[in-house]
């Protein structure tokens, strides 16, 4: 397979090492541009400017705030569980990083091309839910415990729809293609969008939505933000994080949105498939949509209280999910 | 009497826990502090403990002469301080027997009115904002700000104004007043509606609010909670309506009372009174009449006979009394503020028993309460 980056060099542990600290790179740069984002458009939905000193549109804003957080002494207060604390912002960074090297960002351009992919980049979702149980208890405050308790109890919940939601088009890839065909391969799913000219979100449209909303929670992103629900918990799991231990949690949640529209981007909206620019544009383009979108959404909504979150994934999404699932399977079978 | 909730008796009700919230708590409303039991995210027990603005207004009255309390008074309440400036104004009259000039009653309304209107913007901000709606805050402030433009205009102040005086009011208004505010009522209608579709009609914000933190008539009655929480609950009891002061009885306007008594009904109440309080300046603003605004010889020194006064007017949060004694001399012998966030808060341990953490949070947002004026 020499269309991955990792196979382009002759030592895969060389490959493996470059690719990382590509995505690295990459994605600091795609935070720092997203935490530029959400402030500009909440700034535009709340009728202020926004960042406007630093850089043009206050662009390199970020930036300067990166810089300060790096530059601050790192403060351990003296009541934590001192392993789990020091340990648990990396444990919700690396998963990030992981998950965010197995997308086909363009035809011939993925870091790693794996017949599970998919079930990869969920394997790697639901590890950071450790991390951020780790820095809720080691961090032995009550605010943080509740946060990491809700976090915990939000996010097993809404993994349910969210894998359901999308193996109701892994199943739909399956019946469409032939022998070879793979419905895990994020790659192949973005193909056969772009090969049968239309994307998956007209055929599968209750999926879709499904996929979003509990996307929406698994990144703790309003209106399901509860874990760190300021007016209630001050800050929730990462209360008595500071510096640049805070800034991992902050690097992790931003890159997890943008995980989750990625592989939106893939499942629902034909991955780099679109005409006239470039593949890897199309991609951008239609990740930072759905990014937008869920900004959009933040500023808008109030917060939903945790047993209503709770009952609306078990109550609503999952016999949804489970039902879609169940039609898809029905209609594959049949055609 | 409840007993005290300690932080060391963890294990009191079994799985229980101590929570601390507050005074230093994002959405504490100031310095406000909760003492919890909690079970899970179910709230056991609840304890409020308040002092951390004490300021000592009582006792700073008793050493200063009685004109010198009236900066005081606004300071009490920073949100609705015009009401409470006047209210105090209006209790020395009282007791003086003063006549207060047509045009300056008229001027008192139109402000305190616009003032109840600054005051449950303000609210609507908080309350949406302690639910997790971060949006609708910026909107209502930028309201606010206008009405704060205008009364500094006249008052010279934003927020802790110092308008009225012994007889009247200190300045007086202009035909620009009059435009501005009436400019400002116009808009206000239209930006009701906006907030209507944004907020009131939201599906999570009315599953927030709808049957959370239902505060009953007879809890209310027991508690002497009053003001919108009092209205949502059934109870059509505004010292306005009830025993007017000031001129409110030439006015036509409603009490407008819903019998849920929870937040969403505590909503809805503030929204209805804040367009009854247009219906009122409209009508003052229309039937101002000229002349002065002071009386010729306005009171500067006095010394009232030895006696007691009691004056109640309704301020943005409820009953508001002040209770005057004079022992003949220059200085007060005692003023009690009885002011109405006190007694609001005091429901609070019987309402929060039995919600959860996010409940809790909406239903101390829900009543409106402002720690200084508890604290005093």
């Amino acid at each position: 397979m020499p269309d991955t980056v990792v196979n382009l060099v002759d030592s895969p542990a060389l490959g493996v090492l470059i690719g990382i600290a590509g995505v690295m790179a990459a994605l600091t740069v795609n935070v720092l541009f997203l935490v530029w984002l959400e402030r500009k458009v909440s700034a535009w939905i709340q009728r202020r400017m926004g960042p406007t000193e630093v850089g043009p549109f206050g662009m390199l804003q970020t930036i300067a705030d990166m810089l300060k957080l790096i530059s601050k002494q790192l403060i351990t207060p003296r009541h934590v569980d001192k392993p789990l604390y020091h340990i648990a912002p990396v444990f919700v960074f690396v998963p990030v990083v992981a998950a965010a090297s197995l997308f086909p960002f363009d035809e011939h351009v993925s870091l790693q091309n794996l017949d599970i992919g998919l079930v990869l980049v969920f394997a790697f979702g639901g590890l950071g839910i450790v991390g951020i149980f780790m820095a809720g208890w080691g961090s032995n405050n009550k605010y943080a415990l509740l946060g990491a308790m809700r976090a915990v109890a939000q996010n097993i919940s809404y993994e349910i729809p969210l894998i359901l939601s999308t193996l109701s088009v892994v199943l739909m890839v399956n019946a469409m293609g032939d022998a070879n065909t793979n419905g895990m391969n994020l790659a192949q799913v973005a193909s056969m969008q772009h090969d049968k000219g239309f994307w998956f979100v007209l055929v599968q449209p209750v999926a879709a939505v499904i996929y979003f909303i509990a996307a929406l929670a698994e990144t703790n992103r309003a209106p399901f933000d509860i874990p760190e629900a300021e007016s209630e918990l001050v800050a929730g799991f990462h209360t008595e994080y500071s510096g640049m231990r805070f800034a991992l949690f902050f690097f992790a949640e931003y890159s997890n949105m943008f995980i989750v529209a990625m592989v939106a981007t893939v499942l629902f909206f034909g991955g780099w498939s679109g005409p006239l620019l470039p593949g890897a544009m199309w991609f951008f383009l239609k990740t930072y949509a759905i990014v937008f979108v869920m900004i959009w959404i933040r500023w808008t909504f109030p917060r939903l209280r945790f047993d209503q979150l709770m009952s609306f994934c078990w109550l609503v999404l999952i016999p949804l999910s489970i039902l879609n699932l169940l039609v898809t399977a029905f209609i594959a079978r049949a055609v | 009497m409840p007993e005290e909730i300690r932080e060391d008796d963890a294990g009191a009700m079994g799985e229980s826990y101590y929570l601390n919230m507050g005074p230093q708590h994002p959405s504490m409303h100031g310095v406000l502090r909760l003492k919890l039991r909690l079970l899970g995210e179910e709230i056991q027990d609840a304890e409020p403990v308040i002092g951390y603005a004490h300021r000592a207004h009582e006792k700073m009255a008793e050493n200063r002469i009685w004109p010198m309390f009236l900066p005081n008074t606004s300071r009490v309440d920073y949100l609705s301080g015009m009401i409470y400036n006047l209210a105090y104004c209006q209790a020395i009259e009282k007791m003086l027997d003063i006549e207060v000039p047509e045009r300056a009653q008229y001027i008192r309304v139109i402000v305190s009115e616009l003032n109840r209107i600054s005051s449950h913007l303000l609210w609507i901000a908080t309350y949406v904002m302690d639910i997790g709606g971060v949006t609708p805050f910026l909107y209502l402030w930028d309201d606010r700000e206008i009405i704060l433009d205008i009364m500094d205009r006249v008052t010279g102040s934003r927020l802790t104004y110092c308008y009225g005086r012994f007889g009247g009011v200190t300045m007086d208004v202009d035909d620009l007043f009059c435009e501005q505010t009436s400019a400002f009522l116009d808009r206000l209608v239209g930006r009701m509606v906006e907030y209507d579709k944004l907020v009131r009609k939201n599906v999570i914000f009315i599953q927030r609010s709808k049957g959370v933190g239902v505060i009953d008539a007879d809890t209310c009655r027991q508690y002497g909670v009053t003001g919108p929480s009092l209205r949502a609950a059934g109870v059509a009891y505004d010292v306005r309506r009830a025993e007017p002061y000031g001129i409110y009885d030439r006015f036509d306007f409603e009490v407008p009372t819903l019998t849920e008594g929870d937040c969403l009904a505590r909503y809805d109440v503030r929204v209805r009174e804040i367009e009854e309080a247009s219906k009122i300046i409209r009508q003052a603003l229309r039937d101002l009449p000229g002349g002065l605004v002071m009386p010729e010889k306005p009171k500067k020194k006095f010394k009232p006979s030895p006696g007691e006064t009691y004056f109640a007017v309704e301020s943005a949060r409820g009953h508001f009394g002040m209770y005057l004694v004079s022992d003949g001399s220059e200085t007060p012998f005692k003023i009690k503020l009885r002011t109405p966030s006190f007694s609001n808060l005091a429901a609070m341990p019987k309402v929060l028993r039995g919600t959860m953490v996010a409940d809790t949070i909406a239903i101390v947002g829900s009543i409106d309460i402002v720690l200084p004026e508890i604290d005093r």
